[in-house]
């Protein structure tokens, strides 16, 4: 069974100096990252962000088979992207290869190549994010990130903490739905084959007891925080507490600095 | 006599159903003193689980009062004072714990009542000795056997450093090993941390272990005394539909046969000792 293949959100326990930077400063960076990312334009920019990728996964420690494995369930939004704009990219000149009424340029294979490069290094760096942040971190640091926005009445606590509790039952709803497969199973359910309908058909039985267990649980851990003394974000302090160290400041000036780089090369029009 | 931390004062508990309403609790006196261990047993339906739930104003008495430390359970204004003087502990450790770290867990309920961040390090690093997972403080949760998660759900109580811990057959889904460690974990609060506890169970085994039992049936109390002074009345138990201890069992159904032995043998070794002098004679 794939489920327990999915690693999204996933945190890989570690010292790195990615793991020990403010989750904050991490979550800047990566979003940094992403707008570069956007930026980059050429081979030379894209070099430069593959190399800072590159450099940064080594240090993680998280392992390139790791970051491979969770790509996986993406493979198809990559491939299906690529062939569009394989396809669908105008070019100037004669086409490469032109049969019936497909026509491939050599800009199409440049975009597609460098959307696949995109795509793939979009991932890569916000999957580095939850690999070396702690899912109570990284709530924490969204919490704190977009504190400012309570003020403006948005529920910002209680999205923080609902997402804090969806991780922490993610590992047991899948163990919930392996057992209770497991059991329609032993009853002669069949989960493999047949066509799609057919398939989706036999999830039902999955499904339905998985939902009503999800909802049983909510309402027991409803009570259990109420008797715990949860009365929303209000008056509520923190054990662990954020707090930029020099490190982070580095890093965000890098960060920054890595922004300027792309925009430089794009205004130097290089390559 | 010391103020009970605990207090019912004709306590009765009902929802409405399509025609009459229905009873769960239907007047309960009941008086706690602070330090006890105290074990509620009954049968499915006895009302058990209500009365504890009424025991930190999860549910508010239909009729009658309630009082934890002489506050009335009612008062919305003191909810919180209520809720960390008693602390509750349910039965699976699955849907108690929030966090995804043991130690973030822990600190859940100190977060809640605004304790400053030292405080809370000093106050989580105690009650996750007290129940014995201090060195497994960095783990996730999910990845810990059943007896282990029940003991950090404990811990995130005792970190509120509640007076009273009241325990909702905790040990319910654990097997034989993660019962013991929850039992032993239990007694250890109480004479070592002197925590009030209420254990509401259903095994004879852990009622027998504590100071005082109570049964309960049809949401009255049948029986309150010392274990052995309730275990021995097999008859009354079996009415409400509890099996006697094995121990007793044993001693009823031989005195039964004529033998001359004692019924208030509760423990294996009273058992033993009890029939060996027996056959020596």
């Amino acid at each position: 069974m794939a489920l327990k293949d999915i690693t999204l959100g996933q945190y890989f326990p570690g010292d790195s100096i990615l793991h020990r930077l403010d989750p904050r400063a991490k979550i800047l960076l990566t979003v940094f990252y992403i707008v570069a990312l956007f930026m980059a334009k050429n081979i030379l920019s894209y070099s430069l962000m593959f190399a800072t990728l590159t450099g940064c996964i080594l240090v993680s420690h998280v392992g390139f088979r790791v970051l491979v494995r969770g790509m996986k369930p993406i493979l198809f939004i990559v491939v299906f992207t690529a062939i569009l704009n394989l396809f669908y990219t105008p070019g100037e000149g004669e086409p490469l290869v032109a049969f019936w009424i497909f026509k491939i340029y050599w800009e199409g294979i440049r975009t597609a190549f460098f959307m696949v490069l995109r795509i793939m290094m979009l991932i890569s760096c916000t999957f580095l994010l939850t690999y070396t942040t702690s899912p109570i971190l990284l709530t924490d640091a969204l919490e704190s990130l977009l504190g400012p926005l309570k003020k403006l009445r948005l529920p910002i606590h209680e999205l923080a903490m609902m997402m804090s509790i969806a991780l922490r039952f993610i590992p047991t709803l899948i163990e919930e739905t392996d057992k209770i497969m497991a059991a329609q199973k032993a009853r002669g359910a069949d989960f493999d084959s047949g066509n799609l309908l057919e398939k989706a058909k036999a999830l039902i039985p999955l499904l339905v007891p998985l939902f009503i267990s999800a909802f049983r649980r909510a309402d027991e851990l409803a009570v259990a925080m109420e008797c715990r003394c949860y009365h929303g974000g209000e008056g509520r302090t923190r054990m662990r507490q954020l707090k930029y160290a020099g490190r982070d400041y580095t890093a965000l000036l890098l960060g920054f600095g890595l922004c300027l780089s792309i925009w430089g090369i794009n205004l130097l029009g290089v390559f | 006599m010391e103020n009970p931390i605990l207090k019912t004062e004709h306590l009765t508990f009902s929802y409405p159903t399509e025609d009459a309403p229905k009873v769960i609790l239907d007047g309960v006196d009941l008086e706690i003193q602070a330090g006890a261990f105290v074990a509620v047993l009954g049968h499915n339906g006895s009302g058990k689980s209500t009365l504890a739930k009424h025991m930190n104003a999860i549910l508010l008495p239909s009729g009658g009062k309630v009082y934890v430390s002489g506050i009335d359970t009612a008062d919305e204004e003191r909810l919180l004072d209520i809720r960390r003087t008693v602390g509750m502990v349910f039965q699976n450790p699955d849907n108690q714990i929030v966090a995804n770290v043991v130690e973030e867990d822990c600190a859940f309920g100190p977060e809640n009542l605004g304790v400053p961040p030292d405080e809370i390090r000093t106050q989580v690093d105690a009650a996750l000795r007290a129940v014995g997972m201090y060195h497994l403080r960095d783990h996730a949760p999910h990845l810990l056997s059943g007896g282990q998660k029940q003991r950090i759900a404990i811990a995130g109580v005792l970190a509120m450093k509640p007076r009273c811990v009241v325990l909702d057959e905790p040990t319910a889904m654990l097997d034989p090993i993660g019962r013991r460690e929850v039992l032993e974990t239990v007694k250890k609060l109480n004479v070592e941390n002197e925590v009030t506890v209420v254990l509401i169970t259903h095994h004879m085994d852990e009622a027998a272990q504590a100071g005082r039992v109570i049964v309960m049936s049809d949401g009255k109390i049948v029986a309150d005394g010392a274990p052995r002074d309730i275990f021995p009345q097999v008859e009354m138990l079996r009415s409400v539909g509890l099996a006697p201890p094995e121990t007793v069992e044993l001693m009823y159904e031989l005195r039964k046969e004529g033998l001359d032995l004692p019924l208030d043998a509760l423990s294996d070794e009273e058992c033993a000792q009890a029939l060996y002098t027996l056959l020596s004679r």
